[in-house]
């Protein structure tokens, strides 16, 4: 090797010019990826709002402020994973017989890998983080989680790993492997560019992330409810976030280990999961989906938590079988760690492993069959307000049944033989997590939006949002379920004419097309809202005649949430409160000790992505620096011990009244 | 119900109901018009696995049914701008009884299933042998990049993306992979089964009506993946017999070497059939044990040595 050339290995590892995207479409994505963070740049200089976003998002603590970002980068990344879906089903529409598409192969297996990766983990994890967030300490009464910096340190991993996939646009491939990128395809030899180490490091941090964030909720949940609230008076959503949170802590150490080791097998060449040297790939599709299908239950339990808020709240009644709810949820935790065999029947276990596992994946349908009853009847002798969070939720259990009716079937093992990686599955986990993850981010989103920002959001758009997505949705994927019949393959970017795929897979891209018009109509939603939303002002704090306590603070809720600590001895806490019409009891305002601003979070996010990027294109010294930053900024933040200050009784009495006169909250 | 249905008057109602109608129309005119391989079984086991499909289908609807039409009767009959007379109990929140039902029901529906599950997972598994009058030809198959190889161990020949099968006689498959890992599905005849590279999986199907039925690899293995389609020609036992006897005399033919193999397992994208004589003896477990050697990696060619433990010719 010449001197240069060594130098320059040295200082920029495998980075050169050839990293630069090949082809037009990939030139188009990195522009948009370096334009928009450019363009937002800009709109903040103009503004003069960089002070702003320094101190009100970048450094708070807030949990409502992070829950609020959590929710920005997922719907910014929902707009990316739908671009990618237009790439793709514009491809599949087109490329029959000797019509090649629009797309090479290694470029359209990119965007499906994209395309799943960033759709689970930076929009459906990102939506519930953010929820959870926004909700939990309101509705257990708290003014913030356990560990406020931890929380924000979670959040800039997850924004970091959002970073790297984006990164991946501009500079050098993305893994071509499938979302879950199974070796050998994975290994060095079949996958040489940095793609599968993009894919590896970015879900590396982000997965650290949601670990981190997962032990800060339980022990919120465990120890920081309000007085009063056992465990069987916790809202429903907060059960759920703690089965979500359970199945996290246990999952996602799981993930991070089975990524570093397939990144040992890539990097250093070791052999645990190649097929020489006495590795083993099955023991990765193992691993994987031992965290991989806990995973689907830690995106569906909080949506369930959601559904039972709406529809008690819609149908103005207790909901229905709280016990039965809890027990189900108790049931799903347990079992989700023991179905994972299903997802590879076809790998030739013996028929004993097959029927126990497939067994263990139809009891599933009991608890949740389970849930749905109790959901119905809670809507029974209800009074029931069709506003559009019900709509999400009569729309969630049309598909979500219909999908899971296609998830019994496949636990079947000999029918799995015949449906198993075909567009019956991929129509099947699309059923569940679009109509149950995504619906309910949706309602959820449409519930709480006023409590976050003070006005609700534009109904008639909403409606319009709902019923384009719920055609749109079955439009494009009842015909993924017929193409599995046909025998049609997941991540085929091109197929026989003779098969007599291809109508089927233009109605589906027809359809996708009507979900982009819904997204369109939901962009334009808010944009409507936000200009009217002095008409749509919610004054009172209690918009939908709510339940639980996040509806007895002000909207939007002040940064101390309560301004007195709130009282609960029932279920459904609010809602008793104002049957009894328990106005303000006198109650003296206290001292609310809070916790101050820090942007060392976001350092020690950026040092991860530092390190990260660096792994990736090997640039070693690059990744000490960021390994270092990383290090020295944990132990500069263990050393500060004045992390808290205190807002004294008087001035939250101030600026509560202030709240309750401007907000005419005066009950 | 009733009650719904007799409300449908409006033409609102009406112009739903047509929409609906002319809808379902055109999906059954379209669906019975087009060719479904997993819902048109031209093979044994392929007809169980439908059937057992079908069967599960109709236990699930007991459950799955009432679920859309309390659904649709309480959404109608308690959304509060309905003006009939109707109970609202605001704080009525459980029933044992109620809650009990909805325990059991689907408990009891899915311990039916489970004793169907446990035995068609024992009757249908893929390495579990078809009771026929014939015995079972043996066909190894080797998933490259990308390209089905199929060796005839018995019949001393073998075919690129081409198999061909005698009819109602079971056929034993031998599978693996010298490229990443790929699942081998022909719809019509039987489930599907993964080749994986180092280790051998089996089949067995057998084909009872004659035609000529796709395959394909139901697992992404890289850019060619797309291409790897295969025919499956299932002909009389006589018609088989001709087929090998006419690959066996066709001299223009070249024989499957350890060469020939490993030019064969070059990455090539798209390839259509071609045929082989004379596959070298133990070809098929060479490919699975190379893996096992020290030192092994992949993309390296397999050379024909003498193992010292068998005397036969390894790697």
């Amino acid at each position: 090797m010449s001197g240069a050339a060594y130098f320059a290995s040295f200082w920029l590892g495998k980075l050169s010019l050839k990293a630069l995207p090949p082809s037009a479409i990939q030139w188009f994505g990195a522009s948009l990826m370096i334009l928009v963070p450019l363009g937002i740049a800009l709109l903040l200089s103009v503004t003069h709002r960089w002070k702003w976003l320094y101190h009100e998002w970048l450094t708070t603590l807030d949990p409502k402020k992070i829950g609020v970002m959590y929710i920005i980068v997922a719907l910014a990344m929902l707009l990316r994973g739908g671009a990618d879906v237009a790439l793709i089903k514009t491809q599949q529409a087109l490329s029959a017989g000797s019509n090649a598409g629009i797309l090479s192969a290694s470029h359209f297996q990119q965007i499906v890998t994209a395309h799943g990766t960033i759709m689970i983990f930076f929009v459906a994890m990102g939506l519930m983080f953010g929820l959870i967030n926004l909700l939990v300490p309101l509705q257990i009464g708290a003014r913030d989680v356990a560990f406020p910096f931890l929380n924000a340190t979670s959040f800039w991993l997850f924004f970091g790993g959002m970073v790297l996939v984006n990164i991946s646009l501009i500079l050098g491939d993305f893994a071509a492997t499938g979302w879950l990128a199974y070796p050998p395809l994975s290994e060095l030899h079949f996958s040489p560019t940095v793609g599968v180490d993009y894919w590896i490091w970015s879900l590396e941090i982000a997965g650290i992330g949601s670990l981190l964030a997962a032990i800060n909720f339980l022990v919120t949940i465990l120890k920081m409810r309000v007085k009063g609230m056992n465990f069987m008076k916790m809202p429903m959503f907060v059960w759920s976030v703690l089965g979500s949170m359970l199945l996290v802590a246990f999952a996602f150490p799981i993930l991070t280990v089975t990524l570093t080791l397939l990144a040992l097998d890539r990097d250093i060449g070791t052999h645990f999961f190649t097929a020489t040297g006495g590795g083993n790939m099955m023991m990765y599709v193992n691993l994987i989906w031992a965290w991989g299908h806990p995973e689907v239950y830690i995106l569906i339990l909080p949506a369930f938590g959601v559904f039972s808020e709406v529809v008690s709240t819609f149908a103005r009644k207790r909901l229905f079988g709280y016990p039965s709810m809890v027990w189900a949820i108790a049931a799903i935790v347990l079992l989700s760690f023991i179905v994972w065999l299903h997802h590879f029947f076809t790998m030739g276990a013996g028929s004993d492993v097959n029927a126990f596992f497939g067994i263990m994946t139809m009891v599933i349908a009991v608890p949740t069959g389970v849930k749905i009853f109790n959901w119905l009847f809670t809507l029974y002798r209800g009074r029931i307000r069709m506003a559009s969070p019900l709509l999400w939720f009569i729309g969630f259990v049309v598909i979500f049944t219909i999908g899971g009716m296609a998830g019994v079937l496949m636990a079947v093992p000999p029918v799995d033989f015949q449906l198993h990686n075909s567009l019956f599955l991929v129509a099947h986990f699309h059923m569940m997590i679009v109509g149950g993850v995504v619906f309910a981010d949706f309602a959820a989103i449409t519930y709480w939006f006023p409590k976050i920002f003070g006005f609700k959001l534009n109904e008639k758009l909403g409606r319009l949002a709902f019923w384009l997505w719920l055609i749109g949705f079955l439009l494009s994927f009842v015909p993924l379920y017929i193409l599995g019949f046909m025998g049609a393959t997941r991540r085929l970017n091109h197929y026989s004419a003779s098969l007599g795929w291809q109508q089927l897979f233009i109605v589906s891209a027809v359809g996708a097309a009507i979900i982009g018009m819904a997204v369109g109509v939901q962009i334009l939603q808010f944009a409507v809202s936000i200009y009217q939303r002095k008409a749509n002002r919610d004054k009172t704090g209690d918009p939908w005649d709510g339940r639980s306590l996040e509806w007895s603070t002000p909207s939007p809720v002040p940064f101390y949430s309560f301004a007195k600590t709130p009282q609960v001895s029932t279920r459904d806490a609010f809602w008793e409160a104002k049957k009894q019409k328990q106005t303000s009891t006198p109650q003296p305002y206290e001292d609310i000790v809070l916790t101050k601003n820090s942007p060392l979070a976001l350092v020690i996010a950026g040092g991860a992505l530092i390190f990260a990027f660096a792994v990736v294109w090997h640039i070693w010294w690059l990744a000490i620096v960021g390994l270092l930053i990383v290090i020295a900024t944990i132990i500069l933040r263990s050393m500060d011990e004045h992390t808290e200050y205190i807002l004294s009784a008087s001035e939250v009495e101030r600026l509560d009244r202030a709240y309750l006169k401007a907000g005419g909250l005066s009950k | 119900m009733a009650r719904i249905l007799l409300k449908v008057k409006t033409k609102k109602h009406w112009l739903l109901v047509l929409l609906f109608s002319v809808i379902i129309a055109i999906s059954g005119a379209y669906l019975s018009s087009v060719n479904i391989p997993v819902l048109e079984p031209k093979g044994v086991i392929a007809d169980k696995e439908f059937r057992l499909l079908i069967t599960v289908v109709l236990i699930m609807c007991i459950v799955v049914v009432p679920v859309f039409i309390l659904l649709a009767y309480f959404i109608y009959k308690y959304r509060d701008d309905n003006p009939s007379k109707k109970r609202y109990s605001p704080d009525w929140d459980g029933n044992r009884l109620i809650e009990g039902i909805w325990w059991l029901i689907p408990s009891v529906i899915i311990g039916v299933l489970s004793v169907i599950t446990w035995n068609a997972t024992y009757a249908l598994n893929p390495y579990r042998p078809i009771k026929s009058i014939n015995p079972p030809i043996v066909v190894q198959v080797i998933a490259l990049d990308w390209k089905w190889l199929f060796i005839y161990p018995a019949q001393h020949l073998a075919s690129v993306n081409q198999l061909n099968i005698p009819l109602n006689t079971p056929v034993h498959f031998y599978l693996t992979s010298d490229a990443p890992m790929n699942s081998f599905w022909i719809p019509q005849l039987s489930g599907q089964i993964y080749c994986m590279p180092g280790m051998r999986t089996q089949l067995y199907l057998e084909a009872n009506q004659a035609g000529t039925y796709k395959g394909w690899s139901a697992n992404i293995s890289g850019i060619g993946f797309a291409g790897m389609m295969f025919n499956t020609t299932a002909t009389s036992r006589s018609g088989f017999n001709r087929w090998v006897a006419k690959i066996q005399a066709d001299h223009n033919l070249p024989n499957l070497s350890f060469g020939a193999y490993n030019r064969l397992a070059k990455p090539t994208l798209y390839v259509p059939a071609r045929y082989y004589r004379q596959p070298a003896t133990d070809l098929f477990q060479a490919i699975i044990d190379k893996y096992m050697l020290p030192g092994f990696s992949y993309g390296r060619s397999l050379t024909p040595v003498s193992s010292p433990a068998t005397g036969k010719g390894v790697v």
